[in-house]
């Protein structure tokens, strides 16, 4: 069986311990995470959304979402691979160091990324690039060659496509 | 009202929310943090306390009390040692699905974090070993968590939750607000009722079965004894075989014709041989632990496999199943009942008919033989002479764990369900005995035996304090071999018989300890005694440890070795030179 990469969104009553419940199941039973991220989404009801990006088999990858629907505090799991389109995004804080041509290029290339220049020195920018990781990643790596000194990501977020909600 | 006027503490509002969800016993062990919690207790007389020598042997109790009444146990321990003293016996309920709240002090909630005297992150340490936990800040959400606590633990599949109660919680004022029943937790809602097309759909596969095996697990125990019920009458309708897993002895009557005893590394070899060569397996409330497994290539290749259970989560864990049905055991058996009942469907007789042929020259291998001499006890006849003297009471049976665990297992025949309490998914050496004390509080006029070692036996031997002191008259049946016979037995057969650090030295004259205690102590080694041994001790009206000397080098058969399949299983002594075990076997336990 071929392990492949999932984006499961958890929907979880905003308590604490939630997340160390979250993290310390995946570490105990020994799954991967590649990307974690959370954040309350719904302060009236008290829900936090959590987008866990893992990879498995087929039948482990069923486990992680049994597991996840076991923890008492958990309401939702859906696995947004397996069921139909949906659109992931990352947000990236890129920091980088140069001057002369080298500062020109990344500010053309941040451009062509559409990434926004959010703070500006003399001798460094940081640019704010959004997309999907495969976009942010390629924009990390040619800022490597143009002095890049810094990197910071939210790691992804994922939606269905369409009306329909978690 | 004003809140001062009419409020109570967190203490007591705590032992207001226990007698309400109708907690009768609470086994516990003082200390600084829980003081509050104590002084409530000694104010009233609907909770009884009963006082544990040490914190794991209070959830030991629990659990005891739990498994032979079908209610949850509750433990009471203070913060700090009190907590992590706890957490082995946690695990254990954790494992074995048994539904406990264990109340844990905390140091009060302007020191967490501090590093106070007694402090330990208790919902930290705990989060992996309860099925859920709590941290109560507020005395305001403190009856709003215990009773949600209790339905964790005895909804779905059951297990054991903490609350941990920092001392100014406690000592804080608020009115209690008595429960809604029943309680609609926003997110735990376990699926119960199987969905009907399933159970149509399972019922098609168990008629048209020709080789048909039902294997059936604690899920059953837990379902309550309606679920073994409906599982003997069912297992009649078909006239298939059935066999039980350690945590499920007593679903089924051992002494039915259908039944095949126990599977597993020392299960029946026809148990075991009917699992490998079945059609159709009917698993209900089992979980395809690796003991039961073996080897996960060679499990039982030809079957289509059906599982109830009520954890998703174990379907498709270990072994992939052709058939899942969600739900309580009891639920999805009334329902497979029925829906039998309305098609009537015609069972291939003539294919059964070879099938039992078959067991039956299984069975004819007689695979539990042993040979009793005039001069030694062997540990497999000083059970079957205790079950003989047993059969016709109303008993319970604990155990430790080891070999004399598995001989229990073989040798001891259960009827009924929740009249076994063993440590299966963890295998905790000194469960058996304050287990028996739980089992023994729960039916004070029972005959309640733990079936101990030698070496597992003094892991909680500081219980006879407690059992001396509430005049529990719990029996405590020692097969001493002066080894840890299972770790002996596992380095005979894997580690070329280099028995390293296995054998018991400085072994206690268990006679003279039961006395220092208080009890009675008994010993037995001439095989001609035993009867008269065990009357005795029947006869008792105290607490009493028998010392039963028997066989140093006897091993447990049949067996079959990590990382072996079902048809590799050693039957004797004499077996093992022929199947030595593969490398990837012995990295296994």
């Amino acid at each position: 069986m071929i392990a492949s990469s999932h984006t499961i969104s958890v929907l979880v009553d905003n308590e604490p311990g939630i997340l160390a419940r979250v993290v310390g199941l995946f570490s105990g039973r020994g799954y991967n995470i590649e990307s974690l991220t959370v954040a309350e989404t719904d302060a009236k009801e008290n829900l936090s959304r959590i987008t866990i990006v893992t990879a498995g088999t087929p039948m482990v990858i069923e486990q992680i979402k049994a597991q996840l629907d076991r923890l008492v505090p958990v309401h939702k799991v859906r696995d947004l691979t397996v069921e139909g389109p949906h659109i992931e995004r990352e947000l990236a804080l890129v920091k980088v160091k140069s001057s002369g041509d080298k500062r020109v290029e990344a500010l053309r290339l941040a451009d062509v990324f559409r990434a926004k220049v959010i703070d500006a020195k003399m001798d460094s920018f940081v640019f704010e690039v959004t997309g999907n990781s495969d976009k942010v990643q390629t924009f990390i790596g040619l800022m490597e060659g143009l002095g890049l000194v810094d990197v910071g990501r939210t790691g992804i977020v994922a939606m269905s496509r369409g009306g329909d909600a978690l | 009202m004003k809140p001062e006027e009419s409020a109570t503490t967190g203490a007591d509002l705590l032992v207001k929310a226990l007698i309400d969800e109708e907690v009768e016993v609470v086994f516990g062990y003082p200390g600084g943090a829980v003081l509050p919690i104590y002084d409530s207790l000694f104010k009233q007389n609907r909770l009884r306390h009963i006082l544990v020598r040490h914190e794991q042997a209070a959830v030991h109790a629990a659990e005891g009390y739990a498994r032979s009444t079908g209610k949850v146990g509750v433990v009471l321990v203070t913060s700090g040692p009190g907590a992590t003293n706890a957490v082995t016996g946690l695990t254990d309920a954790l494992m074995d699905s048994v539904p406990i709240v264990c109340l844990t002090g905390q140091v009060p909630t302007h020191l967490i974090g501090n590093d106070a005297f007694q402090e330990a992150d208790t919902t930290g340490i705990t989060r992996p070993c309860t099925k859920h936990n709590y941290l109560v800040k507020a005395v305001g959400d403190l009856a709003r968590v215990v009773h949600e606590a209790f339905y964790v633990a005895r909804s779905g599949r059951p297990g054991p939750v903490v609350i941990d109660l920092p001392k100014d919680v406690l000592m804080n004022k608020h009115d209690y607000v008595a429960p809604k029943k029943p309680v609609q937790h926003k997110s735990y809602r376990p699926q119960v009722k199987p969905d009907p097309k399933k159970v149509e759909e399972a019922i098609e596969l168990i008629a048209g079965a020709k080789r048909p095996i039902f294997y059936a697990g604690g899920g059953i125990v837990n379902a309550g004894p309606k679920a073994s019920k409906l599982l003997t009458q069912f297992v009649h309708m078909t006239g298939y075989p059935i066999t039980n897993t350690l945590m499920g002895l007593g679903t089924f009557p051992a002494s039915d014709k259908q039944f095949l005893g126990m599977l597993g590394m020392h299960g029946t070899y026809e148990a075991n041989l009917a699992m490998y060569h079945c059609d159709v397996m009917i698993n209900i409330g089992a979980r395809f632990d690796d003991r039961i497994t073996g080897k996960l290539t060679e499990f039982s290749p030809k079957s289509k496999k059906i599982h109830v259970d009520i954890d998703p989560s174990s379907i498709n864990k270990n072994v992939r199943v052709d058939l899942a049905v969600v739900g309580d055991a009891g639920h999805v058996l009334e329902e497979m009942i029925r829906v039998w009942k309305a098609r009537q469907p015609k069972v291939d007789h003539k294919a059964l008919k070879a099938w039992w042929a078959e067991i039956d020259k299984w069975r004819e291998r007689n695979c539990l033989a042993y040979k009793q001499d005039k001069e030694t006890i062997k540990p497999q006849y000083a059970l079957e002479r205790l079950y003989h003297h047993i059969k016709d009471r109303d008993h319970y049976i604990t155990t430790e764990v080891g070999q004399h665990q598995m001989w229990a297992a073989q040798f001891l025949k259960f009827e009924q369900p929740n009249r076994w309490m063993t440590s299966g998914g963890l295998g905790t050496m000194g469960y058996g005995f304050p287990s028996a004390m739980g089992v023994q509080i729960a039916h004070p006029d029972a005959l309640v035996i733990d079936v101990a070692g030698e070496a597992s036996i003094m892991m909680n031997i500081q219980e006879l304090s407690t059992v001396a002191q509430y005049r529990l008259p719990v029996k405590i049946f020692i097969l001493n071999n002066q080894y840890m016979g299972m770790v002996r037995q596992w380095q005979e057969l894997l580690h070329g018989g280099r028995y390293s650090e296995s054998y018991m030295e400085s072994l206690p004259d268990f006679v003279k300890l039961a006395e220092a205690f208080g009890a009675v102590g008994l010993r037995c080694h001439e095989p001609d005694k035993l009867d008269d041994t065990i009357q005795q001790m029947i006869a008792i009206k105290k607490p009493v440890v028998v010392d039963v000397l028997v066989d140093k080098t006897e091993n447990c058969f049949p067996m079959i070795p990590s990382g072996a399949a079902h048809y590799d299983m050693l039957l004797g002594p004499d077996d093992r030179a022929a199947k030595p075990v593969s490398e990837e076997g012995m990295v296994l336990v």
